[in-house]
């Protein structure tokens, strides 16, 4: 994974100005995609996988051999929707500093790290309770 | 306002949050913010401590604002601070903050990293998990050198925490990409290898990625990692769909964990160990059983986590490439999913059968769909999805279906979408070249690209219908009168008046017989488009009416007369004014016989790599490359698949069906080269005796294969003693070749892959055969860090197969082998073959030269089939053998391997249809050798009975050898 833009992480080095102008550019060329198209989309040298939830789009970057379904499947399996129940923007907004969390439980240096949806849960909870 | 969960929230926090998102204009915010930081900063500044809640809080609301988009230039300190609280909340903002906003200041980044040091230390899980989650996310040079040594103890440490250690795994992947120099390998290595072994499936999910990561550069040091990976992918997919519990995703058994898996067989050959291999296999087969069994759910989810195991199943047995019954498994399994309603399925099938196509084994079976490609390229919605249409049609192309595929392209080249018309362009120019049997089906090909995408079509493009017409005189007439009529159109492409130009320049001449297109007509087409060209376009006419001149003494006054013009001879371009007035002069001066000399045809343009290729492969950046290197299969496989047309301007080859079993009594040998020094012995080969008119490539093939002009200028001769094949220095590489003959029968059937490989070198080769000429290219890629010096491959003739087969080492001047090769480089050699006489032993290096390869495939009807069968009666004649089938008796996979194997399958002969068999003759300089085969399968017994028949014993015996060794 190159990056991921939910919460941003960014797994490569790119300065601020160029961040904004990825994001844009992703932006761009997801939002005006409809459902009949694929989840992938070529994006300069590498490959966005999007998922789109109501408004939210959540997109990963990959390499282009990188496994399309696996990541659009990793995509899914981020447990935002459990940990904040039912999910919505407002949620990721004001607890945007626990989102960093939860991605870093799951995606680690551009890798999957964990998969099972109940030890992040798990984990999460446990973390939660600590002062 | 949503309720913040639980007892963390920061009240001040959220309230910020929502003044913010309240806020109706940009100053709004804006003011709001800054009122916000100079609060902030009072407070930091303050005399009264802080404390540990207050700090988190304000170190919070500052990411935020970053996060908002502005600069922070304070905090640093107060977040550093955090770090070393006890509490977990307030560390893991300070950790945040740090890793989102990393600074380089040189005081900060020792106290950071004395804080990780301590949580590192600390044996407290959560915090080592933050700290090391810190350092991934950062993964800074100076975070490098400071732990990169510590983390390795901590992944393998007997008492570190399950999640610890998949953090320490995935950030020590981090540090290795970010600084490889900084992580040494040592016996750490070998237990992260085995903790693909460990019960805990995250650890194990974490430890694969890091061990792809690693095994890329040193395979060596984790070879180890091939049996474990097999096993924990084997105990996966043998699960049943609940076994595995928190692991198991909607009824998949560890989807992302396989995929990881498969990805790191591929960093790997197949593996050596034939038990390890066997269980491979058998995942690979249950993994292509399941794609078949019904879903154990309807969500999209199952069937997406079940598709990415078969996806990356098949990727991993196209980079294998050595099992026919599996790949051609696989493309059927694409080729359902091609009509699939998931648009994501139908994209991907069409995008990984693109490899498949490239494979020897599954060619034939990915030109099966090639009606449903088609249909793809026609009505799918999603621009990408064509795309990846066009590229499958690409790759599947050969001669028996270049002509429906260019056709097809080219109408879709009427709509496509505007940025990939370029592309397009390119890629039918390229097919178009490729496989042209007849040259005006490619001129006019051309042409239409012109008429069609005239703005795509590129210079490289147009030169290259100029060189091929300039370089075949059969078509010139042809592509003459064509321009001719194109130009004819009211509004015709600027690059079609180029073409145009140019061509009628060359051979007006060749058309100026008929009236409708008399010497003044022609001219004054091209003039009536002269005033609405560019500057360049005016100056190539202006070359073409110079040699109208020449050609046509008629239009002199005419061309004169708009030379002389001022808008010419004074014109404001210079090069356009020098052009006029240089010709106008030569017109005037140069006798008839001058003129002649200087204005003479254009001599034919030397052969080289086509220009649009390279072209494509700039377009497709360096990974495609070899994808498309890959997609054009040699020259002479695509005349297997393409079936017989014998190409046209072979004059030399006798047509086969008038000699095809060299009955009629060959010429004799011409007296085999006298075996005198090696040097001659090449020169021979290559300058030709007069009295061997088919010496060197025809220009029909040197076309083709774009190779070199016909006789490379003096090939460097390397024959010599028989010494190691490479000498990289001090270290011995041990035998070069072990198991050859295993080696060799793996290219008895295919042309090109991997000859040979161990831990300091790779050669590769790639080769294409046509008649009794073969040219091979060598790839010795350098697997070691440091260079190979005195780098001298040398190629050796056992016994006497000098007098029966002569391979030069020849290098192209400029592509030189160095005698240096650069650690981690590779280069490229070339090797020009010619088969003098029929021959059993191969070249030494052991090159996969086997006589087969000179095979010229034949068709021809049953009738004429037994009755050759009849002639060659006698008992020498025959070889035959019986013999247990060692691999799975396919009929598509024994299809393609006797494609490959060189000789035309013929269908409709053998009264019985499950057997095969096969025409073709042996060209070699000397003589031709015809030879028939047929291939009985008994599927009960699992057997197979071969019986080659051919005009000479020893062959007959050879080819059943080598072909039998192959089912």
């Amino acid at each position: 994974i190159r990056f991921i833009l939910i919460q941003n992480r960014w797994y490569m080095q790119f300065d601020d100005d160029e961040k904004q102008k990825l994001i844009e550019e992703v932006h761009a060329v997801v939002t005006v995609r409809d459902a009949k198209h694929t989840n992938f989309v070529e994006f300069r040298n590498f490959k966005i996988i999007y998922r789109r939830y109501a408004g939210l789009y959540f997109c990963i970057c990959v390499d282009v051999n990188d496994n399309n379904l696996a990541y659009l499947e990793a995509i899914h399996n981020f447990v935002l929707n459990e940990y904040f129940h039912n999910v919505c923007e407002l949620d990721l907004v004001f607890n945007f500093y626990k989102v960093y969390t939860v991605v870093d439980e799951m995606f680690l240096a551009g890798e999957i790290r964990e998969t099972s949806q109940t030890k992040v849960l798990k984990q999460l909870l446990m973390l939660q309770s600590l002062e | 306002m949503p309720a913040v969960s639980k007892g963390d929230g920061m009240r001040g926090l959220a309230v910020f949050i929502s003044d913010i998102r309240n806020c109706k204009s940009k100053e709004a915010e804006i003011k709001r913010i800054n009122k916000e930081l100079a609060n902030i900063r009072s407070k930091f500044k303050g005399d009264k401590a802080l404390d540990g809640y207050s700090k988190k809080k304000y170190v919070c609301k500052l990411l935020f604002i970053f996060l908002l988009g502005h600069d922070i230039d304070f905090g640093h300190m107060e977040a550093v601070n955090l770090l070393s609280s006890n509490k977990y909340t307030e560390k893991q903002i300070g950790y945040l903050f740090i890793s989102v906003l990393v600074n380089s200041n040189s005081e900060l980044i020792r106290l950071i990293n004395n804080a990780i040091k301590n949580d590192l230390a600390s044996r407290n899980p959560t915090f080592m998990c933050l700290a090391l989650h810190c350092i991934a996310n950062v993964g800074s040079r100076e975070m490098g050198e400071a732990f990169a040594a510590d983390i390795p103890r901590i992944l393998v440490a007997g008492d570190s925490m399950d999640s610890v250690k998949q953090s320490a795994a995935l950030c020590l992947l981090r540090l290795y990409k970010a600084s490889p120099d900084l992580v040494p390998m040592g016996e750490w290595t070998a237990r992260v290898v085995h903790l693909l072994n460990d019960q805990h499936m995250g650890v194990v999910t974490a430890a694969v990625s890091l061990i792809t990561c690693l095994c890329k550069k040193n395979p060596d040091d984790f070879k180890t990692c091939i049996s474990l990976a097999v096993s924990r992918l084997s105990r996966i997919v043998s699960s049943a769909s609940t076994d595995l519990q928190d692991y198991t995703y909607y009824f998949v058994p560890a989807p992302w964990l396989s995929v990881k898996l498969l990805r790191l067989l591929q960093c790997y050959p197949p593996p050596e160990d034939a038990a390890v291999k066997g269980r491979l296999v058998e995942c690979l087969e249950t993994v292509l059983n399941k794609a078949q069994e019904p879903p154990k759910s309807k969500k999209v989810q199952h069937s997406n986590a079940k598709n990415a195991i078969l996806f990356e199943t098949i990727s991993l047995i196209i980079h294998y490439d050595s099992e026919p019954n599996l790949l051609v498994r696989a493309c059927n399994q694409l080729g359902q999913f091609l009509q699939h309603r998931e648009t994501n399925l139908r994209y991907l099938a069409l995008e990984s059968m693109c490899t498949l196509a490239s494979s020897e084994f599954s060619h034939e079976a990915v030109k099966t769909h090639i009606d449903t490609v088609i249909n793809a390229l026609k009505t799918e919605r999603d621009v990408s999805v064509r795309q990846r249409a066009a590229d499958l049609l690409y790759a599947m192309c050969d001669r028996s279906n270049a002509k429906q595929i260019v056709s097809e392209m080219l109408r879709y080249l009427e709509t496509a979408d505007y940025a990939i018309r370029e592309e397009i362009v390119l890629k039918v120019a390229i097919l178009a070249e490729k496989y042209a049997v007849d040259y005006s089906w490619y001129v006019d090909t051309i042409l239409n690209l012109i008429r069609i995408a005239g703005d795509y079509v590129s210079e490289e493009v147009w030169y290259r219908v100029l060189q091929i017409v300039t370089n075949r005189d059969d078509v010139q007439g042809y592509a003459a009168k064509t321009v001719f009529e194109a130009l004819q159109a009211p509004a015709c492409h600027e690059n079609m008046v180029k073409v145009g130009g140019y061509i009628l320049g060359e051979f007006g001449n060749l058309i100026a017989g008929d009236p409708r297109s008399s010497p003044p007509v022609q001219f004054s087409l091209l003039h009536s488009k002269f005033h609405l060209c560019s500057v360049a376009t005016r100056a190539l006419l202006l070359s073409t009416y110079i040699k109208f001149i020449n050609l046509f003494p008629e239009t002199k006054a005419t061309i004169q007369g708009v030379l002389r013009a001022g808008s010419q001879l004074r014109n404001a371009d210079v090069e356009l004014q020098q052009r006029a007035v240089e010709y106008l002069t030569l017109s005037s001066v140069a006798s008839t016989d001058v003129l002649a000399t200087v204005l003479e045809e254009m001599p034919p343009f030397p052969e080289r790599e086509s220009s649009i290729l390279a072209k494509l492969k700039r377009k497709k950046g360096p990974g495609a490359a070899s994808a498309l290197d890959d997609g054009r299969r040699d020259p002479s496989s695509n005349d297997i698949n393409g079936g017989v047309e014998p190409t046209p301007s072979t004059v030399s080859t006798p047509s086969p069906s008038a000699d095809l079993l060299g009955l009629r009594a060959a010429p004799p040998p011409a007296a085999p080269p006298a075996s005198a020094g090696a040097g001659n012995l090449l020169v021979d080969v290559f300058d030709g005796p007069a009295a061997q008119p088919s010496l060197g490539p025809t220009p029909e093939e040197a076309f083709l294969s774009e190779l070199e002009p016909p006789a490379p200028e003096s090939p460097m001769a390397l024959l010599a003693d028989p010494a190691p094949a490479a000498d990289p220095g001090p270290e011995d590489i041990g035998p070069p070749i072990p198991e050859a003959d295993e080696l060799l029968n793996k290219f008895v059937c295919k042309n090109n892959g991997v000859l040979f490989e161990n831990q300091l070198l790779q050669i590769g080769v790639k080769s294409e055969f046509r008649q009794n000429l073969g040219r091979m290219y060598l790839f010795y890629g350098n697997k070691t860090s440091v260079q190979f010096q005195n780098f001298s491959p040398t190629v050796v003739h056992p016994g006497d197969l000098q007098t029966h087969i002569l391979s030069g080492l020849g290098q192209p001047p400029t592509k030189r082998v160095a005698a240096q090769v650069d650690g981690g480089a590779q280069v490229q050699q070339v090797l020009n073959i010619e088969c003098l006489r029929d021959f059993l032993t191969p070249p030494l290096l052991s090159l996969p030269v086997t006589i087969n390869k000179f095979f010229q495939p034949t068709e021809m009807a049953a009738q004429d089939f037994f009755q050759r069968w009849k002639q060659l009666s006698l008992p020498q004649q025959e070889a035959q053998k019986i013999f247990k089938a060692n691999h799975p008796m396919d009929a598509e996979v024994t299809k393609a391997k006797l494609l490959g194997f060189g000789s035309a399958l013929l269908d409709n002969v053998d009264p019985n249809p499950e057997n095969f068999v096969g025409a073709g003759i042996i060209q070699t300089k000397a003589l031709q050798v015809g030879c028939l085969l047929r291939l009985e399968p008994n599927a009960q017994a699992q057997m197979y009975r071969l019986t080659l028949r051919t005009s000479k014993e020893p062959v007959s015996r050879h080819l059943c050898e080598l072909l039998a060794q192959q089912f």
